[in-house]
Order: C-alpha cells, then structure tokens, then sequence
C-alpha cells in the first residue's frame, strides 16, 4: 500500500504515477494502467480544486480481491448532489464535467460517500479477477 | 517555481516543433499552451507539431489545453497537429469522454509535417480562389451601375 498527500499541484503527478506502477507491478496490462492513473488524476485534481488538501491511499490487497484500490479522501465542502455531479458535464467550476463520470468509465467500480461541510471519499477499484 | 522552460520549442522553417518529454502538471501545460502562442505570434509560424510519444496519460485537463491551444492557434493562423499519442492515451481519452475538438493527430513527426504542408497548400489555394470571387463580385456591381 502507499499513500499520498495531496497539498500542492504536483501532488497530483505524484499519486497518479504511484498508482500507475503499482498497478503495472501488479500485473495490469498498459491499457488499464493508463485507465488507472488518468481515473487517479481526474479525483486528485478534484481533491485539490475542490477541498484543497487530502489524500490518496492506494493498495493492492483487500477481501481476497486480486486488483488495485484507490481511496480519495478530503475534509473539504463535500458533493451536495452525487447523481448530479456523475453526470457528465455537470460543474460547479464551468469545467467540463468529465473528472467523476470518466473515473466511473475508466475503473470497474466508483463509490461515493459525502456530506456537505464535512467532506468527501471516493473509492475506485480496477480488479484483475473478473 | 517549478519550471517548464525545459520544454524547448524549434523552429524548423515556417512551423514549430514541440516535444513534450516529461509528465504534465498542469501550470506546466499552462505555460507551454502560452509560450507557444507566444512563439507562433513572435515567428509568425504556420504550424506546430506537438510530439506527445512520451505521455503516458492525457487526462481532462491536459485534453483540454491541447485542444484549447489548438483553437487559440488557429486565431493566429497556424495550424496545430497532435503527434505519437499512444494508442492506450487514445483509448483512454475516448473512454473519459473527451474529444480533442478538430485538432488534427499524426502517427510520426514525419507524416504531421506532411500534413502540415499539405493543409498550408490547401489554405493559399482557397485564398487565391477567395480572391477571385472579391475581384468578380467589385466588377458585377460596376456593370450594374453602369447599366442604370
Ligand atoms: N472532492 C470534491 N469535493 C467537493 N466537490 C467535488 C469534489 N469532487 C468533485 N466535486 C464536485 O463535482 C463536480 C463534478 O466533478 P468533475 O470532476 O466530474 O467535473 P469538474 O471537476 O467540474 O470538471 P473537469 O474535471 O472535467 O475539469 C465538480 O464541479 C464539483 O462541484
Ligand atoms: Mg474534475
């Protein structure tokens, strides 16, 4: 497992390139571990343009499941409407809207647990063992 | 400050040629979208050829600096192609939903700059013909008046 503090800009470079090589020594081919680091950049971003700090953990190990999980948590505002902010398109920050719909795309699962003022965890997981 | 002067642009004669070696942050995108439109305007470039063989990811973000460069550029008249991005970026890119608008990709260095100068030969042909429409349209309306 490895964790990453998000804090600055290229904390984000960071965690996504940490995901990427656990991922590829873990077996995933180079399609999936590009699914993975760019689904790791879309949350990373988001960790930093919307709560400004937090944190990534990534680990490889979990309910005999054989794959990667990545755990992005924050302090910050919080989502105030999930199925929303899934759509793609929708953006408080007149953005593309692409970050959380495309993470769902690109990974095998995305849960979201949030609650406005106290902040967010989104979890991703991409397995091996389908 | 973190610097992005390490991303050297050539000029290679009317069109400029990028080759981004390094993973993206994104000021670092930033400032390279601006130092290229600053390029374009100070050689007067026709082109630019943004060699992208060594990322290993195109995410929202950078997607959207590279489009957005793109559509600035063309503002400036010069045309912006895309080249080397690797088929599991563009796998992921279409996956994430993203569309790099209009802007033109290339396999290898050498077909986009083949392609760049095809575009530039097609651009002054339609601009010769341009012309002669402008020509054609000042004489009609001289017969007209004449006609009265
Ligand atoms: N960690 C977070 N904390 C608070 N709000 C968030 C968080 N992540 C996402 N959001 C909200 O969900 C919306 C959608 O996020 P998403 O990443 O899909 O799009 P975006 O960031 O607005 O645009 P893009 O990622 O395409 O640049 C955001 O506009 C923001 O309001
Ligand atoms: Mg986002």
């Amino acid at each position: 497992m490895s964790k990453v503090q998000i804090k600055e800009e290229s904390d984000i470079v960071k965690a996504r390139s940490v995901a990427k090589e656990m991922a590829r020594d873990l077996g995933f081919g180079l399609v999936d571990q590009t699914r993975i680091s760019t689904a790791v950049s879309e949350l990373a971003r988001n960790i930093f343009a919307y709560a400004g700090e937090g944190e990534v953990y990534i680990e490889t190990d979990w309910d005999h499941r054989k794959g990667i999980r990545i755990t992005f948590t924050d302090q910050g505002p919080g989502i105030e409407d999930i199925d929303l902010a899934l759509q793609d398109g929708f953006s408080t920050a007149g953005s593309m809207g692409k970050g959380l719909p495309g993470a769902k795309r690109l990974m095998d699962r995305l849960n979201i647990q949030t609650k406005p003022g106290e902040g967010t965890r989104i979890i991703i997981e991409k397995w091996l063992d389908k | 400050m973190t610097q992005s002067a390490s991303i050297p642009i050539l000029k290679l004669k009317e069109f400029l040629i990028v080759s981004i070696q390094t993973d993206l942050h994104d000021r670092m995108a930033e400032q390279l979208q601006y130092s290229i439109l600053h390029r374009i305007s100070e050689t007067g470039a026709k082109g630019v050829l943004i060699d992208i063989s060594a990322l290993e990811m195109v995410d929202s973000f950078i997607g959207r600096t590279l489009a957005d460069t793109a559509k600035m550029a063309s503002t400036l008249d010069a045309d912006i192609i895309i080249v080397g991005m690797q088929p599991a970026v563009a796998i992921t890119l279409v996956e994430l939903g993203l569309s790099l608008g209009d802007v033109k990709t290339a396999i290898s260095l050498d077909e986009g700059y083949g392609l760049l100068e095809e575009m530039r030969a097609e651009e002054s042909r339609n601009d010769d013909e341009e012309e002669k429409v402008g020509d054609a349209e000042v004489e009609s309306e001289t017969e007209s008046e004449d006609g009265k």
